[in-house]
């Protein structure tokens, strides 16, 4: 039997053909925390009684949740990381002013690259699938114990495959595709899986695969990840320091099951309140007035998401009963938004643009709702009380509808406005 | 282990286990105070040591924060029986020695305020209550010894 481009990975790492559902012990290329999940890492890594990490240079440590931080309690989380860097020469710290949300940042930094396995003591780890690797979210017991040993264990997982087919429509991006699958398969379709996505995925940008195997974990699997192809490798070339290696699936690899995908036929897609596989088809929303707009996070917070922020909101004004936030993934990002005058028109439509943060995408500051009020976000999660208040609601979609929307005053097709 | 049950329903999120607004703290008790209080407000209040929790699918999905079974675990509760679990939340269970199973017949058969006991080794799962007995899949060895040191730390200790 055949191998799946993520049991392929995991082989060579192991050395041997691996099994679905086996159990087994790997070396990881990079170990993840950020300022939530590390200190409690550290605390269980000096547990652990050993005065060195395994290597200073396969660590990274992201302060990004409650940065520039938000409170008193925060600000000792990060310098918990912060001595912990120091101490261990950790080459991989990113401070406020050099940071980014770390699923943006670590790409862009060239830190993951094809062939890896990454661990990250967060959920979205799962984003470097877009370049051919394997990276799953684990805890901070997990990550403690990767800081010591290099290693992680994991169930070999099945996979599902989706095959793409046809190209995309325009105001339609990689956030109405897996808004679509997720919607398709559920929340927990994918459940203990990798999800690997082949086909016609040239008609998607590096950014758009970035954000389909982010939101990987909402439909519950372990991976998602693309075939490489020449945009990864564009993508990856003057980025990476060091060698990678190109793994392709198996021709008879076996699948649980086989979805295809046309994407053609994909409209923009909403999630409505509190699951992501409550989607709708933009042309069945109805009137849903919004009290906010949130564009950003590792979602969909990267230079195309605000190229399109930018071409819908040009000359226009945010409608008066909603506050516009827009946040730049990494300084790269802001940066390039600056020199492009994008940040110049975001102000003059009337939006707030904040320093790289994650912010009001799991509700911690920047941008809380009340109760009662409704939120547009191009973020993952539309939980109960995600965002603020237990009784405030938010709704998923891609940066052109967030954008439109917010000019509109409530939930409209870009084509709209 | 014994306990009385609580009982809740299918894709209970780490939001609503430990809503962020509190993750700016990792201490245990602090985080138990609380543990599903977007959920249900009496939890804090109901819970008692040993108590088992009795969820639906695909329970724990969302974030990988192990402030959510560590909250749990400080709330009291002495192990979780699942229909299915998120899988991150699984083996953060796992890594700090919160025992788990997955056994959909017995979530079904069982309610809450009723009385449960526990082989996890064996995976046997009894409602006293009701005089029902299921059987769910025991751990692998792995993970057996894992729990055996009492959490993955421990376990590590151990090794190096
Ligand atoms: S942007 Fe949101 S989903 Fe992404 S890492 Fe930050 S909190 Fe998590």
């Amino acid at each position: 039997m055949g191998l799946t481009l993520t049991q392929k990975i995991l082989s060579a790492k192991v050395g041997r053909e691996v099994k679905p559902g086996e159990l087994i012990e790997v070396d990881v290329d990079m170990v993840l925390g950020n300022d939530v999940t590390a200190p409690v890492a550290i605390k269980e890594f000096e547990k652990i009684g050993i005065d060195r990490v395994f290597d200073n240079t396969k660590i990274a440590l992201v302060p990004d949740h409650f940065v520039p931080n938000k409170d008193i309690k925060s600000a000792e989380q990060v310098n918990i990381m912060r001595k912990f860097a120091k101490k261990h020469g950790i080459v991989n710290f990113f401070e406020v002013g050099q940071m980014g949300i770390e699923h943006a940042l670590l790409p862009e930094k060239g830190l993951v690259l094809p062939g890896d396995v990454v661990i990250g003591a967060d959920s979205h780890t799962c984003t470097y699938g877009a370049l051919t690797c394997f990276s799953t979210g684990v805890g901070s017991t997990d990550m403690a114990a990767a800081m010591a040993t290099g290693k992680a264990w994991f169930k070999v997982p099945e996979a599902i495959k989706f095959v793409l087919k046809g190209n995309l429509q325009k105001w339609v991006s990689g956030k109405d595709v897996i808004l679509y699958i997720i919607g398709k398969i559920g929340v927990d379709g994918a459940l203990y899986k990798s999800m690997e996505f082949t086909g016609n995925i040239k008609a998607l940008s590096i950014d758009d695969r970035f954000t389909i195997a982010n939101m990987a974990i909402e439909a519950g699997a372990k991976n998602g990840i693309f075939d490489f192809d020449k945009i990864t490798d564009a993508y990856v070339k003057g980025r990476a320091k060091r060698e990678y290696k190109v793994f392709e699936r198996d021709e008879d690899a076996e699948y649980s099951e086989v979805y295809e995908i046309n994407l053609d036929e994909i409209r923009p897609q909403v999630a409505f309140p509190h699951l992501p596989e409550n989607t709708r088809n933009i042309d069945e929303v109805g009137k849903v007035k919004i009290d906010q707009v949130v564009i950003g996070s590792c979602t969909n917070g990267r230079l195309s998401d605000m190229e399109i922020a930018y071409k819908i909101l040009k000359g226009k004004k945010v409608h008066p009963d909603v506050r516009l936030l827009i946040f730049p993934a990494t300084q790269e990002i802001y940066l390039e938004c600056v020199k492009r005058g994008y940040i110049e028109e975001f102000i003059k439509a009337g939006a707030a643009v904040s320093t790289p943060t994650c912010g009001p995408c799991l509700g911690g500051h920047m941008g809380i709702l009340a109760k009662g009020e409704r939120a547009l976000a191009t973020t993952n999660r539309n939980f109960v009380g995600r965002m603020g208040h237990p009784e405030s609601e938010v709704y998923l979609s891609s940066p052109a509808v967030a954008a439109a929307s917010a000019i509109a005053g409530y939930i409209v097709s870009p084509e709209e406005v | 282990m014994q306990g009385k049950a609580i009982k809740y329903g299918d894709n209970i999120d780490t939001d609503v286990i430990i809503p962020a607004r509190y993750l700016n703290t990792s201490d245990p008790q602090e985080l138990a105070q609380h543990c599903m209080e977007d959920l249900d407000k009496e939890f804090k209040n109901k819970v008692q040591e040993g108590d088992i929790l009795v969820v639906g699918e695909n329970f724990g999905s969302g974030s990988s924060r192990e402030h959510a079974p560590i909250a749990i675990k400080a709330s009291g509760i002495s192990c979780i029986i699942a229909k299915s679990f998120a899988r991150i939340f699984f083996r953060n269970a796992i890594n700090i020695g919160l025992p788990i199973l997955e056994c959909k017949e017995a979530v079904d058969g069982i309610e809450e305020g009723d009385i449960v006991l526990v082989d996890t080794d064996n995976g046997i799962i009894k409602n006293l209550t009701k005089g029902t007995e299921f059987k769910a899949q025991p751990f692998p060895d792995f993970i057996k010894e894992i729990m055996k040191y009492g959490g993955l730390i421990n376990y590590v200790r151990e090794k190096v």
